[in-house]
């Protein structure tokens, strides 16, 4: 109509932070989920008319909750993350700590907020994490339909209080605000509501404030917004307008709590969070004084840039699986590698099996789970049958026996019986057998220089006597290797699955 | 018509509007009231009296739709 007129021109209009199509839905692809006259509708809209006045779009990312607002990153073009319910702050402080330049929202229901994530918000804030958090205040359980929220005012019919809240059994209305203003931290701390159109513009104004805070990197803002949820409360939205304005700022008074906004100063993230690389240094780890103290001084070798070795130890508890992870982890360490060791502390490491899990990475390492290795050690057969179905495919297995079980022989994976335990009995001890396979590996592959073990056993072996019987079951474990390469014809070694 | 009170226009999208009638209330010179007919949705969408409107802008920002009211405003030549 009007927009035909050529001398009009818009002054308000759909923001461009909105998807132009909200993929979701079939049909109205322009409407959101909300019901009508839901104040999560208004916050949203006020939000993205910050990030465009601010010019953050690039550089936002919105983590959104469980509860109705779930679907924001259906509607906002920005980075977006949905999350488990109430670990918004938990999620927001690892993604701004991880991508410092990024403007971290967590949008937030009083659901989601204020019961299930009462830890992390408080925490959060208690840790000045320079994060912008939008919390939608509708003192009720919108989603799942109306149970009673720790927000819900005294008196408030709920499904879960079908005679209202009385205090001597819910106890009180959860203030947010002003718990979150007893702590040092928070930077800017605001209670504003959709009750009228002028709370509404000073909604919009509080919201670009607190981003605005973390663009000058000060710090945790968190602007709290009474919310109509005409739907739950059972009233039309001009009534559920009037009700925020005129009953809900009664028990939650609007407000400044924090301002430290002119004082704050900014934060050095990008200082304060090390380089993952540096971890060795910090924690200490740096290279191993062992035994003698001699290897302190050997520099590390150069790592291979595209290693990316995921192994698996396992055996039954008492075998050295952790060990062994350990002695790799600590190995690739001082070659220069990212490590990771994790070991399965359960139920199973009494008699059952026990296993850990091992990265050696020339780049950072994202997850210290192996769930699809390329390097299986398994000290026993149970251990070979529960990992071998996960194993990439030409990726190479050691197995503690002189043979390979028939059936296991086509698995793909080139299976190399090693008789760990065997050899390590006519060597004085069963118990060096990890150490055995270790140097059955390193002779397979060659993956960490004989420098680097050194220095690994130097660390981690503190007796004499174990020392040296170490050193003899690695070079006993090598040789077994050599042994086997030098008779290609074994068939145990086979890796044409058409033999097994 | 009053020169200065006209000086605006709001486009509604009949298809995208709620009906919710925030809108409708807020307008301070109550230019906008719900239609009698019903969108696709079932909702009876806002409309402009075609008058009177100031491009105040207040109707866009208590509507809970992104694209569901858009405000222009007469260019002064
Ligand atoms: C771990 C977990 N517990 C419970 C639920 C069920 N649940 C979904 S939304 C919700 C509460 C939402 O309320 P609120 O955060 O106030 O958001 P609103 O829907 O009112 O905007 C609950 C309890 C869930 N999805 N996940
Ligand atoms: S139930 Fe309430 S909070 Fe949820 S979309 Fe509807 S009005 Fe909004
Ligand atoms: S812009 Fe202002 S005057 Fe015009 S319709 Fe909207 S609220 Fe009414
Ligand atoms: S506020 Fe928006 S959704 Fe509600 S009646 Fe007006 S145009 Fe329709």
């Amino acid at each position: 109509m009007a927009s035909d007129t050529p001398a009009m021109a818009v002054v308000h209009g759909r923001s461009p932070i909105f998807y132009r199509r909200f993929d979701r839905k079939d049909d109205d692809q322009h409407q959101t989920h909300y019901c009508p006259g839901c104040g999560h509708g208004i916050v949203t809209k006020l939000l993205a008319e910050a990030i465009d006045t601010l010019g953050i779009q690039d550089r936002t990312i919105l983590v959104s909750p469980v509860g109705c607002s779930v679907f924001g990153y259906e509607y906002l073009d920005v980075g977006n993350i949905q999350v488990a319910h109430g670990r918004g702050p938990a999620v927001a402080t690892a993604v701004k700590r991880s991508r410092p330049d990024s403007i971290v929202v967590s949008y937030q229901g009083d659901g989601d907020l204020a019961a299930i994530g009462t830890a992390e918000i408080v925490h959060a804030a208690n840790r000045g994490e320079t994060v912008s958090v939008i919390f939608v205040n509708n003192a009720i359980y919108g989603m799942t339909g109306g149970q009673m929220a720790p927000t819900t005012l005294l008196g408030e019919k709920t499904t879960t209080t079908p005679r209202g809240r009385d205090p001597a059994v819910h106890g009180y209305p959860l203030k947010v605000c002003e718990l979150l203003a007893t702590l040092e931290a928070p930077v800017f701390l605001e209670r504003v509501a959709l009750g009228s159109n002028k709370q509404i513009m000073a909604t919009g104004r509080a919201l670009r404030r607190a981003l605005e805070n973390q663009v000058h990197g000060l710090g945790f803002s968190l602007v709290e917004v009474l919310s109509p949820c005409p739907t739950i409360w059972g009233l039309d939205p001009a009534e559920a307008q009037t009700f925020v304005r005129e009953t809900m700022t009664r028990t939650f008074p609007l407000g400044n709590f924090r301002d430290r906004s002119a004082s704050a100063v900014p934060q050095r993230l990008a200082v304060t969070v090390p380089d993952l690389g540096e971890l060795p240094r910090i924690l200490g780890l740096g290279p191993a004084s062992g035994v003698d103290g001699a290897s302190d001084t050997v520099a590390p070798a150069s790592p291979v840039p595209t290693a990316d070795h995921r192994i698996v130890v396992a055996g039954f508890g008492g075998q050295g699986v952790l060990l062994l992870g350990e002695f790799l982890a600590e190995a690739g360490l001082s070659a220069g590698y990212h490590v990771s060791w994790l070991p399965s502390y359960g139920p199973q490491m009494r008699s059952g099996t026990s296993n850990c899990h091992v990265r050696i990475s020339a780049v950072p390492i994202d997850s210290p789970v192996v769930s699809r290795p390329n390097v299986l050690i398994a000290l026993n057969e149970p251990a070979l049958r529960k990992f071998l179905p996960s194993m990439e495919p030409g990726g190479l297995v050691l197995y503690n026996a002189d043979s390979v079980p028939v059936d296991c022989a086509g698995s793909g994976a080139g299976i190399t019986p090693i008789a760990s335990t065997a050899i390590a009995d006519r060597l004085g001890s069963a118990k060096v057998g990890n150490v055995v396979m270790l140097g059955a590996l390193l002779e397979a592959t060659g993956m960490l220089p004989d420098s680097a073990l050194e220095r690994a056993l130097h660390r981690l072996v503190t007796r004499e006597r174990w020392y040296e019987l170490d050193r003899a079951a690695l070079q006993a474990g090598r040789a077994a290797v050599r042994r086997m390469t030098a008779a290609p014809a074994e068939p145990s070694l086979a890796q044409d699955p058409a033999m097994g | 018509m009053d020169e200065a009170r006209d000086r605006g226009a709001v486009a509604i999208d009949r298809d995208e509007c709620k009906g919710c009638g925030l809108c409708v209330e807020a307008c301070p010179p109550r230019v906008l009231r719900l239609s009698g007919e019903l969108n696709h949705c079932g909702y009876h969408p806002a409309e402009y009296l075609g008058a009177g409107c100031t491009a105040c802008g207040i109707c866009y920002y208590v509507c809970p739709e992104p694209g569901g009211i858009t405000v222009l405003r007469r260019q002064v030549a």
